[in-house]
This record gives C-alpha cells, structure tokens and sequence, in this order.
C-alpha cells in the first residue's frame, strides 16, 4: 500500500508540508504566534521553555526544539528569537541547516518586536513560496512514521480503544514502517511485559531505568507513584490494580518488538516500534512525537479529549459511543467495546490503518480542521530559576 | 450504539470477563472465550467496567486478564463471584490509595 507524502532532502517524508514558526524561548512566543496567525502554510510551535533553566534542561530544550524543527512534516522553518535566551539557537540553525530544510531568524532584541515581526512576515512568506511548489509523490507504507497515545481514559479505553490502536501498530510494524509511543509513567506495573518485548536485554535494562527514574524523581518531591495507583476514581470504574491499568495502557503499543528507547527529544531512527521516555501529560508528549519524528498520532480516548498539534495530524480514537455522539467536533473514529478482543482486533486495526493512509494522503483530521493544538509544551526537570 | 454483549474476555487465557453493562446478581450471562461461549451465573451485581470470574481461582493463584496477571487472588474466588480490591492483591506495588494519578 501507499500514500502521497513530501520528500525531504534528509530522506525522510512529510505528509504535510508547513513551514515551521518556531519560538526558540518563552519571551518570542508573541511575535512567533503573530506571524503564525498572518502567513498561510505556516504551523507555530510555542512554549514557555528556554530560559531560568538549569543546564540539563537546556540540552533538552535545544535538542527538542533542533528535533522539531526537522519533522518531516515540515518544508523549512522561521526561528524566532529573544537574543538572549539560554536556548542554543545557533547549534539548531545548523542541525536544521545540515537536514537541508531552508531556515530564517529573527531577533526580537535587535531592534524589537516589531521590526523582527516585518522582517520575520517576509521571511515566512518567502520559504511558505518555496514550500508550496513541491508536489507530493506516491511512497510506499514502509515510509510510515507513527506515535500513539492515550488520554482522558476510561474503561473502554483498555477495552477497546487502545487494543485497537494497538493493532493499527501492529499493522504499521508488519509493513516496514515505524511506531513510537511512550509516557513512561504508564509502564509502572507492565514492566514486566515491556522488558519481554524488548529486542535484547540491553533494551530491557533501558525500559527498566527509564520507569526508575521516573519514580525517583517523584519520590523526590516525597510522592509514591505506585501507592497512588490505581486511584480511587480508577477503582470506581473498575480498575483493581496497578498491574491492570498499565496493561490496559500499554495495549496500544500492539505487540510487536521493542527496538529501542530514546531520549525525550530525540529523532528516532530506524523501522519497527521504539520508546520515547516521557511523560503521558498531552501538550510534552505530542512534542516528544513531533521531536521522534512522527507523521501522524493516533490518539486513543474514552472521556474524549480536544488536542491536536500545530503541524503533526492528530487521529482521535474512542470505544466510547456516549463520547463519540457528545463530541462530534473531537473524535474521528469509534471502535465497537469489544474491539480488544479476538479476530475482530484485526479488521479494526486494519480500518484505522486505512485512516492512516487517508490522512497521510492529505485527509484532514477533526484537529486540524478545528485549529485545535495550538499550545504544546516541552518536559523539563529540573527547577525553573 | 447498542451494545450486544454484556461481558467481554479479551484474552483466551483469562479467568476473568469485565461488563459492558450493569449486569444483576443471580443472571446468566454468556460470554465469548475465544470463539467458545460460556455461561456464568454471577453471585453478585456486577457494574459496568467490572470484572467477575469465569473459574475457580485459589487464594494466592493468579487472576489473568489481557492474558497477563493483575495481580493475585487474596481469597478463594468461585465461578461468577464479583472480581475487584476486595479479593485480588497487586503484587508490582499498587495498593489502590486515594490520590493518584
């Protein structure tokens, strides 16, 4: 099978083709989303990270925004800049730079906001010009780059929604292509199937690490992550028992093999299903896809949930039917509550694959359409100072 | 959307089945174990989202749903009996605290 996506010149293959307004620090955000909101073609990426930040956190910030900056999905990118921020600005123009994608800067304390949002209107003009004389052309699926995520469950999430995602990567893995998921808080009490998925024992021990950082960080702060879990609202629904809710968590990561892990940030590289540590709160962890590389995002959901990104199409999910009618404007597809189980999995994962093909193709998703996504943030640590 | 079933079994090695429905104490409800059907009469009711057993599992054997274990039984669990915190105990750590995530 295939789809028509945009070739980039670092060999990978977008399947939309947005120029990219990226604020390198909090302070920019304004000019950043002014120019964003005049410039057809373009696609912001605002957050508050950048500055007041400790060193680690830098790294992570310029490495994420550098990752962003380079997905596939985008055709070139207008940084937009303090002057002053701790962000390394310098060393994304030059990632972006050697990717081959064209990339524009302005500085707000050169002359000021309003002189950067003149010369930063052209700028976007000018590469939105160049963008839009690419025609796409027929790829095959193996060109898939897939995350997955789970959010505002319920119980017909680990029912339905997240076994059915599941397949669709299952689908995804068997035709070459890659899938990445992660919020690593969701692995607590599954560890135990993640690290039997894991293609070797190195990859085992990475799973194992990431899950104890996470505790550690919270015991930290003086929180018990497991205590917590199941909470009482989990319970009430039906939940008994932490082992449960991560299973039912983790069923939309399908069953196929653990390649790797990344860091929060990191473009992944390489085919089959691979983890990003990070944490399962929407606005970072659609980042951390963006930042992986990912095309697309199925997003399964049982409360029904609003999110979309900027520039990465976001496929709502939901087992939910109640969810389903009540928000029309939100959820692309409803999956049957006994979707999680036995032969029918398969037809369902193969419905949502097609999906994936549509909206690779072109097809816009409830997100894009609304305009919905347009504040996502990027994980950090450490204190703000 | 109707819901036809009222249990579902979401893999062929779980003792337990969870409802797609309020279900009443003393009815037979008839579940799909991998193509099989299997009739339990539950003990007790059963409320949307929740578990009852479809065997016999011994106190301290595991109770198997996705096809992995949730934990271990913490009582004797007879065929039909409710299946929640009051007889199963995590064994990765999760005791069910208020406050969680």
């Amino acid at each position: 099978m295939s789809f028509f996506g945009y070739a980039r010149t670092d060999g990978t293959v977008g399947v939309r083709n947005y120029v990219g307004v990226i604020s390198t620090v909090g302070c920019a955000n304004d000019v950043a989303y002014w120019i964003a909101q005049q410039i057809k073609g373009t696609a912001p990426f605002l957050h508050q990270a950048g500055c007041g930040q400790l060193k680690p956190d830098l790294e992570t910030v310029t490495r994420t925004l550098s990752s962003i900056s380079r997905n596939p999905n985008l055709a070139g990118v207008l940084l937009v800049s303090l002057g002053c921020e701790g962000t390394d600005v310098e060393r994304i123009e030059k990632e972006i730079t050697a990717s081959g994608r064209p990339v524009r800067k302005v500085v707000i304390q050169n002359a000021g906001a309003t002189v950067a949002l003149n010369e930063g209107l052209l700028f976007a003009q000018e590469l939105v010009r160049e963008a839009s004389g690419m025609r796409p052309q027929e790829f095959d699926d193996s060109h898939l780059v897939i995350g997955v995520k789970c959010g505002g469950s319920d119980t017909t999430s680990g029912l339905a929604s997240n076994p059915a995602t599941g397949a669709a990567c299952d689908r995804v893995v068997d035709s070459g292509g890659t899938c990445i998921f992660g919020e690593t808080t969701e692995f607590l009490g599954a560890e135990h199937i993640l690290t039997k998925r894991a293609v070797n024992t190195e990859v085992a021990d990475k799973l194992l690490k990431i899950v104890d950082a996470m505790e550690k960080r919270a015991r930290a702060i003086g929180a018990d992550m497991r205590g917590g879990n199941p909470s009482a609202g989990n319970i009430a629904g039906g939940l008994t028992s932490i082992e449960e809710k991560s299973l039912g968590a983790i069923a939309k990561s399908g069953t196929r093999p653990i390649q790797d892990v990344y860091n929060y940030g990191e473009p992944v590289t390489g085919k089959g299903l691979f983890v990003v540590d990070s944490p399962g709160r929407e606005p970072e962890f659609l980042s951390a896809l963006a930042a992986a590389g990912a095309q697309i995002c199925l997003f399964s959901t049982g409360l029904g949930v609003p999110q979309g990104f900027p520039f990465m199409p976001v496929i709502k999910i939901t087992g939910n039917p109640v969810t389903f009618q009540r928000l029309p404007d939100h959820i692309d597809m409803l999956v049957g509550m006994t979707a999680g189980k036995g032969c029918g999995l398969r037809a369902i994962g193969e419905k949502i694959y097609q999906e994936v093909l549509a909206v690779a193709s072109g097809k816009q998703t409830k997100a894009e359409i609304l305009g919905y996504g347009n504040f996502p943030g990027l994980y950090t640590v450490g204190p703000i100072v | 959307m109707e819901v036809k079933e009222k249990a579902v079994v979401l893999n062929e090695n779980d003792n337990v089945a969870t409802a797609l429905a309020d279900l009443e104490a003393g009815s037979s409800v008839t579940v799909d174990v991998a193509g099989k059907m299997v009739t339990i009469q539950l003990a007790s009711p059963i409320p949307f989202g929740h578990k009852f057993s479809l065997a016999c599992i011994e106190n301290g054997a595991p109770v198997i749903k996705y096809g992995e274990s949730i934990g271990k039984a913490s009582t004797s669990i007879r065929v039909g009996d409710y299946v929640h915190v009051h007889n199963v105990s995590s064994t990765r750590g999760g005791t069910g605290n208020a406050g969680g995530a």
